[in-house]
């Protein structure tokens, strides 16, 4: 009994929050200009975000978001790790200092982030646009990097980089074949994050992309929304992010599920 | 020859290869947050000054919506902890929920574009014909913030140490008893991470309140934001570091958990 209606509150907050997406999603299935309009099934929305003699505006944003998410996240990868190694061989102050600055980007709320780039970029004299939206989202990212490479570091035994330089190696060749092995699984971690935090990024991309034109997808639906009416075509985009988001989650938490139970079973 | 040595010496220390970092964050980080102080403390001619604190106090307007936002934000907080709490505790409970999948469920719209959620609730309000306004803006707050409350007590008592429920209950306590005594302090550390994770979040986000509302109703970031595109970077800078303060009080109260939070990881 307790475990029933301990379900049924589950499910019913689950259906709560997942209504808006799931209307959303009915309703990128027919032609209506308002959304609550119901006209008939057509896959119109999908057609004309796609194909159509126009490219649409927001096949723009979303190229631009994507390939700003792909360049950041990269980016944040190569330099968080780098930096994991060198701070897990620091020690005292300097250690402090860095993970205090480390940290920084992480605490402070998204807009805080945003304005302080903002001044920065306005302060040296950097017009913005796609080069200063790539720098603000690399600085947010990296943080995350660090944050995920570093349990590897301190779970790996040490020994075996110094074991490697006895025998001949030299420390970049340690670097390839010893260290980036054991830290592998904390790079790509760190890299699917920043990429799914560059990607969901609204309020440091806004103070930082300039007024030259540049559009991602979150500042695209912002100006959308205050010009008051929502392209239609948002809704089947909102449907296909969904469900991407949907997929790509099952395969990560299948796939980390099954490498949990393989550990077990050794 | 030699210098060359030492400096080739230098670079394969590992301790070196931070270097680069620590220079970005110099510049991207640390240059950023002293530059808003700087901003914040002169007026537009550049001159220290104290002209944008004297213009919030002095100006009602912005210290209404700063007073709304906290509001807000407590409103939206109390409603997730009310919601949350026992979705987190059911979750958790092996008795009442065996399904991972179903933890998923719950985590899965923190990984959606803040602004898309959004408006799929616009849409959603739209759709049963509820007003938007103050109502409206609250329960949108909530539906957005729900996971970030959900997820870190959820996370806490898992890692609970459930002999010490064990433990109570062979001592004779009453079910009630143990969950208020035993449960909930030890899930105090989750609870205090998931206020920050959605009191912050609500004072500071702007964009939202104005797809909820109809523009109807400002948040504290939507103050911060129209000044800071109207090119008063001055008294944006001030309101920022008064945003900041407010942050950094109320993480005095919460716990220093962030470190397994972010250790831990949601994938």
């Amino acid at each position: 009994m307790k475990k029933f209606f301990a379900q049924t509150y589950l499910w019913l907050l689950l259906a709560l929050l997942y209504a808006p997406i799931l209307i959303i999603g009915v309703f990128s299935f027919t032609e209506a200009k308002v959304l609550g309009n119901w006209t008939g099934f057509s896959t119109k929305l999908y057609t004309s975000l796609f194909a159509g003699g126009v490219r649409h505006s927001l096949i723009d944003a979303i190229e631009n978001t994507l390939t700003i998410a792909l360049i950041a996240a990269a980016v944040s990868t190569i330099l968080g790790s780098i930096a994991a190694i060198g701070i897990h061989n620091m020690r005292g102050r300097r250690r402090q200092a860095i993970f205090f600055l480390n940290n920084v980007p992480m605490l402070n709320p998204d807009i805080i982030t945003g304005i302080s780039l903002f001044l920065l970029f306005i302060s040296l004299g950097i017009s913005q646009g796609y080069m200063t939206v790539v720098l603000a989202h690399i600085a947010f990212c990296t943080p995350y990097v660090v944050l995920s490479v570093m349990p590897r570091l301190q779970q790996m035994n040490p020994n075996i980089y110094e074991a490697a330089l006895d025998l001949g190696a030299t420390p970049f060749q340690a670097l390839r074949k010893v260290i980036i092995p054991e830290i592998r699984p904390g790079m790509i971690s760190g890299f699917i994050l920043a990429f799914t935090l560059s990607i969901d990024d609204f309020a440091v991309t806004i103070f930082t992309i300039g007024n030259e034109g540049l559009e991602t997808l979150s500042t695209f639906i912002y100006a959308d929304a205050r010009k008051g009416g929502l392209t239609p075509e948002l809704r089947p985009l909102s449907t296909i992010i969904f469900v991407t988001v949907l997929i790509l989650l099952i395969i990560i938490n299948v796939r980390s599920r099954r490498a949990a139970r393989k550990q077990e079973n050794i | 020859m030699k210098i060359l040595r030492n400096i080739l010496n230098y670079l394969s220390r590992r301790s070196t290869w931070a270097l680069p970092y620590a220079i970005f964050l110099g510049i991207f980080v640390a240059l950023p947050m002293i530059l808003i102080v700087i901003f914040a403390f002169t007026n537009n001619q550049g001159e220290f000054s104290l002209i944008n604190f004297e213009k919030f106090i002095t100006q009602p307007e912005a210290v209404n919506t700063f007073v709304y936002s906290i509001g807000i934000a407590l409103v939206t907080t109390f409603l997730c902890i009310l919601l949350g709490y026992p979705a987190a505790y059911i979750l958790s409970n092996k008795n009442l929920n065996r399904s991972q999948t179903t933890a998923m469920l719950f985590i899965l719209p923190m990984w959606i574009n803040i602004l898309v959620r959004t408006l799929a609730t616009v849409a959603l309000f739209d759709f049963i014909h509820i007003p938007l306004g103050e109502g409206a803006l609250i329960f949108g707050m909530v539906y957005n913030f729900l996971p970030f409350m959900i997820y870190p007590i959820y996370n806490t008592l898992q890692k609970m140490d459930h002999s010490l429920i064990e433990a109570a209950e062979d001592l004779g306590a009453k079910p009630s008893t143990v969950f208020w005594k035993v449960t909930v302090p030890l899930s105090m550390p989750g609870v205090m991470s998931g206020i920050m994770m959605v009191f912050m979040p609500t004072i500071s986000t702007f964009a939202i309140a104005e797809l909820l509302t109809m523009n109807n109703i400002k948040l504290f970031g939507t103050t911060i934001q129209e000044n800071i595109n109207n090119g008063m970077w001055n008294y944006g800078a001030a309101l920022s570091l008064i945003m900041l303060v407010i942050i950094g009080i109320s993480s005095l109260f919460s716990d220093s958990d962030e470190q397994s939070q972010n250790e831990g990881g949601i994938i």
